[in-house]
């Protein structure tokens, strides 16, 4: 057994292995106070959710304590492994700032009371309103990271018993555009690939994807791949220099904005090369004619003009995807948060479309999650989709729905698409929405343009409830905060992004006053005396397991088909991938096999989009275009991003995650090896413009758009020239006062636009037009991590250590080799 | 033959859709959506109207290449004005009508465009009629547009008190 200190090596001891192959097991475990194995009084059965990839663990409990974790090494995700965040994280568990008691805002200030006070005024100030301004008037903003049957739940509150077409999550800003470019091409959510693709493919294309730093223990699959004999290809489009970026064979740096173009050009080289199976395409896609006219306008010489990226990597990249046997995609926020997003990302499906490279080991696309719990979201309705990838637009689906909840159609709202995210703040502002029920999230820190965030949520005319587990920025300004338990403290499933469900059971009880999820939601359902057509209570479940079964029944026959599992099933076998039906209940590994999907005009989720206005097909245009259920090429011209860089404003910024933190810090910021390796914001800039300035390393500069101004240290790294980088963790809990920026803003999101992807309706993070100035010399190296995406140019900046503190176990049980 | 003064009016009618969306687009800066996709289509008009003038010269038409250009100062006011008023609802009733002005420019817009089809065919006119076989289209997604974010809009702006 091995003692790695994993802050300074994320991902751990090669383990080496060829195409084809069964990855080696490798063991990883951190236990704290100095604990062995032995000394645990009993090991419980859960996943990781600090990321999306839904590696499997158990959590070490002593004395009713959560003392650590390990990976579990017959777990088809992670082969045992574990990340840093997975190792340290929860930690945060133990923090002695965890809301224990309900609090209620009293003349002004936020107080201490009990349950049925809080719980109380929540349900009354919502009958109130319901009463008053009726159903459009409700809102709820919730997560990526609750439990599937919490989810659920939430979503036939809103939906089934409200009535409010006003649901949705935070995956609007991670995974909204996963969803919407697998609607366009697949006309239905859910992942065509599989991990395992990764064991055999000799391409592998990461678009916009990080992955070394959001999912370390995929990346150390890769990684494991590339230390093997016929190691796979890799192509990385990324404006940083990451370490995806370092580990490819050809990078593409392309300025921000540009995505489409990119993609377009690669098609045009792979239509035009013939590098394409017209037998698959002609078989099972339509759209291909008006792809290929479209992309005939996109040579690569004009995309190297307008990307600014050398034509010849352009044809090079294209040339290894069109030449690939067995080609893996993967795209993340670099897309999904940037301009055009869904055109891009519905680009790259076209590239998988067009080659035939679905439905086969080894040939696998994913679009990326960001956090551990978001394909629930959106599989249960709680981004405002109906449950079960069903159709909004598609009455009969609606119809189902209703019969399996025991209400009336109408009662469903379906009159239009779901209100997204952004949307409903507008809604706020505009007062038409006047409650905004918020779990597990912190809009205060994670929406763009947080000086207008903070007016909406802290307008006297909104009831604003926030249910977490820290008093986060956006807690601060509700009327009612309701303490949650978390993951370890309570019981349920989810789903990571192959499609991989895992059961998550209670370890130990939460602190103090804290419930789960699912209890509060209930309580508050019963306050409100929701009820179905008959009169029975509407939800029908006290606890995780009846909400399971409640979910099992409305997901069979749809594409995410749970009804062959339950939680006997998943204590015997933990990861199991959807579809899982009685025929097939050791679930699902490939989907799309031979060409055959789930977009049949009366089966599938959605009749698509337009990709540059957002309108939505209906179901006549639908039928005429796709008729027979193939899958669609959807061609989408480029266009020059809303705000461009000017003299006043002459860098492109992008906000972006580090391999240390997640979201806004209120885990990782309180567990010690995490935050001791990237303590503070930082800004990166290439080494050509902090030269042509006269900057150094480490210098304190203020980076400004007309939103705001953020103060952060200067960390040289290899980003492209003309564009800063800077993390979004950083808001302002630990700051003195708490709140708000006070002076001095250090949220990436005080700069960012409002603006968003017109088809996902996800915010754009990532084109924004700002200055930088310096406002004081450094007195040493930026607060940046040395081992990622932000490692330093120079080689004068000490290397990120996580010392003693950050030792873990490491055990190598080999593999097939 | 009247091919000229049909692609006149077309060339007179996209200019002025191009600034009735460049128009709702500056009234209706709070709804961030409303105002970007505006501009971007409104780029289709502009696109129409330069390629209308150039083949307009086949037709003995001399016509402006360059699109009529941002709205006035007035509708510029309306812009802080639309600001202003971002708290208050009677915006959302002005998004309403707005749309439904769009879309009776576009709509008068394609027909347009289908007078100049017909047109081009009957004359046999190859040119001309891949033109119009090529803007059309964007017109039409203008127009299911326009169609799409009033039904969209609709429900709250007349259903809340």
């Amino acid at each position: 057994m091995a003692r790695v200190d994993r802050i300074a090596e994320p991902w751990g001891t090669r383990t080496p292995y060829g195409p084809g192959e069964t990855w080696p097991t490798r063991v990883d475990a951190y236990l704290a106070d100095g604990l062995g194995e032995d000394d645990v009084d009993r090991w419980v059965q859960s996943a990781t959710i600090l990321h999306s990839n839904g590696d499997g663990l158990d959590i070490a409990v002593k004395d009713d304590r959560i003392v650590g974790v390990r990976g579990r090494a017959d777990d088809r995700v992670n082969h045992g492994r574990l990340g840093p965040k997975d190792l340290f994280g929860w930690q945060a568990n133990h923090s002695p700032d965890r809301l224990t008691k309900p609090l209620i805002r009293r003349d002004g200030e936020l107080v201490e009371t009990d349950w049925d006070t809080a719980m109380d005024a929540v349900a009354g100030r919502c009958r109130e309103l319901l009463a008053e301004r009726g159903p459009s008037s409700v809102a709820f903003y919730t997560t990526g990271q609750l439990f599937l049957e919490e989810y659920y739940t939430l979503g036939l509150i809103a939906h089934g018993g409200i009535g409010t077409n006003h649901v949705d999550g935070n995956t609007r800003l991670c995974t909204a555009t996963a969803a919407a470019a697998l609607k366009e091409t697949f006309a239905s959510d859910g992942q065509p690939g599989s991990y395992t693709d990764l064991d055999s493919a000799d391409v592998i294309c990461l678009y916009g994807h990080n992955m070394a730093e959001t999912q370390t223990v995929l990346w150390t699959r890769i990684l494991d791949r590339l230390a093997g004999p016929n190691p796979p290809r890799i192509v990385c489009v990324d404006p940083r220099e990451t370490p995806v970026a370092r580990a490819a064979t050809v990078h593409l740096a392309p300025r921000p904005g540009t995505n489409v173009m990119l993609m377009n050009a690669v098609l045009h080289e792979l239509i035009g090369n013939g590098w394409i199976d017209r037998g698959y395409v002609d078989a099972h896609a339509v759209g291909f004619d008006e792809l290929a006219q479209r992309v005939r306008d996109y040579p690569p010489e004009v995309a190297a003009e307008v990307c600014d990226v050398p034509v010849a990597q352009i044809r090079e990249a294209a040339r290894i995807i069109g030449t690939a046997q067995r080609l893996v995609s993967t795209v993340l926020q670099g897309f999904y948060q940037s301009h055009q997003a869904t055109a891009a990302a519905v680009q790259v499906n076209n590239v998988h479309v067009l080659r035939g490279m679905l439905g086969r080991p080894g040939c696998g696309l994913l679009q990326m999650n960001g956090q551990p719990t978001a394909q629930n979201t959106r599989e249960a309705g709680a981004d405002g989709d109906l449950p079960g990838f069903r159709n909004w637009s598609n009455e009969s689906h609606v119809a189902e729905l209703a019969r399996i909840w025991n209400v009336d159609p109408m009662d469903i709202p379906h009159y239009s698409p779901p209100t997204h995210a952004m949307q409903m703040f507008r809604y706020a502002e505009e007062g038409s929405i006047r409650f905004l029920y918020v779990t597990a999230t912190n809009p205060a820190v994670s929406l763009p343009e947080l000086a207008r965030i903070r007016e909406i949520l802290a307008q006297e005319r909104l009831f604003l409830v926030v249910q977490d587990i820290f008093l986060s920025e956006t807690a601060q300004l509700a009327d009612v905060v309701l303490p949650a338990a978390t993951w370890g403290e309570k019981t349920g499933t989810f789903t990571n992004v192959d499609r991989t469900v895992h059961l998550s059971e209670k370890a130990v009880d939460p602190p103090g006053e804290a419930r789960p999820d699912l209890d509060i939601l209930v309580d508050f359902a019963h306050r409100l005396d929701l009820r179905d057509k008959d009169g029975a209570p509407l939800v029908k479940w006290t606890d995780p397991e009846g909400a399971f079964e409640g979910w099992k029944e409305c997901s069979r026959g749809r594409p995410c088909d749970y009804s062959g599992l339950s939680y006997d099933r998943l204590r015997q076998r933990n990861g199991i991938q959807w579809p899982v039906t009685d025929e097939h209940p050791e679930g699902t590994e490939r989907i799309y096999v031979d060409g055959q999907f789930w977009a049949q005009p009366d089966y599938c989720e959605s009749y698509g989009r337009d990709l540059v206005t957002g309108a939505p097909l209906d179901e006549t245009e639908y039928r005429a275009l796709n008729p027979t259920g193939r899958a669609v090429l959807k061609a989408a011209e480029y266009l020059p991003p809303h705000e461009l860089v000017s003299e006043e404003f002459p860098f492109q910024l992008i906000t972006g995650r580090t391999l240390y933190h997640f979201h806004t810090r209120t885990k990782t910021g309180r567990a010690p090896q995490l935050q001791a390796a990237a303590p503070e914001v930082w800004v990166e800039m290439a080494a050509s413009d902090a030269a042509d300035r006269g900057w150094s390393e480490g210098d304190v500069l203020e980076v400004a758009t007309p939103r705001g101004r953020v103060e952060a240290r200067l960390r040289i790294s290899g980003i492209r020239p003309g564009v800063l980088f800077l993390p979004f963790h950083y808001g302002y809990w630990d700051r003195p006062g708490g709140a708000g920026p006070d002076g001095r803003g250090r949220a990436a999101n005080e700069l960012t636009l409002t603006d968003w992807d017109p088809c996902s309706k996800q915010p754009i993070f990532k084109t924004a037009a700002a200055a930088v100035t310096r406002v004081a010399p450094g007195d040493g190296p930026a607060p940046a991590p040395t081992t990622t995406g932000s490692r330093p140019v120079s080689g004068t900046v000490p290397a990120t250590r996580g010392g003693e503190d950050a030792l873990a176990d490491e055990q190598v049980r080999g593999g097939s080799r | 033959m009247k091919l000229g003064l049909a692609i006149e009016e077309l060339h007179r009618s996209e200019n002025h859709l191009a600034r009735v969306l460049l128009a709702v687009s500056d009234r209706h800066k709070a709804d961030h959506e409303v105002f970007h996709v505006a501009r971007d289509i409104a780029r289709w008009s502009q696109r129409h109207v330069t390629e209308l003038a150039r083949i307009g010269t086949d037709f003995g038409v001399d016509l402006e290449p360059e699109p009529a250009g941002e709205p006035g100062i007035l509708e510029r006011i309306q812009q802080t004005t639309a600001d202003l008023l971002g708290r208050r609802p009677e915006p959302g009733l002005l998004l309403l009508a707005d749309l439904r002005h769009v879309h009776r420019e576009a709509a008068g817009v394609s027909l347009d465009w289908e007078l100049l089809a017909q047109a081009a065919q009957g004359a046999r006119k190859r040119e001309l009629l891949a033109l119009a076989e090529r803007c059309h289209p964007d017109t039409l997604r203008q127009l299911r547009w326009a169609n799409a974010t009033l039904k969209v809009s609709a429900t709250q702006v007349l259903v809340s008190p």
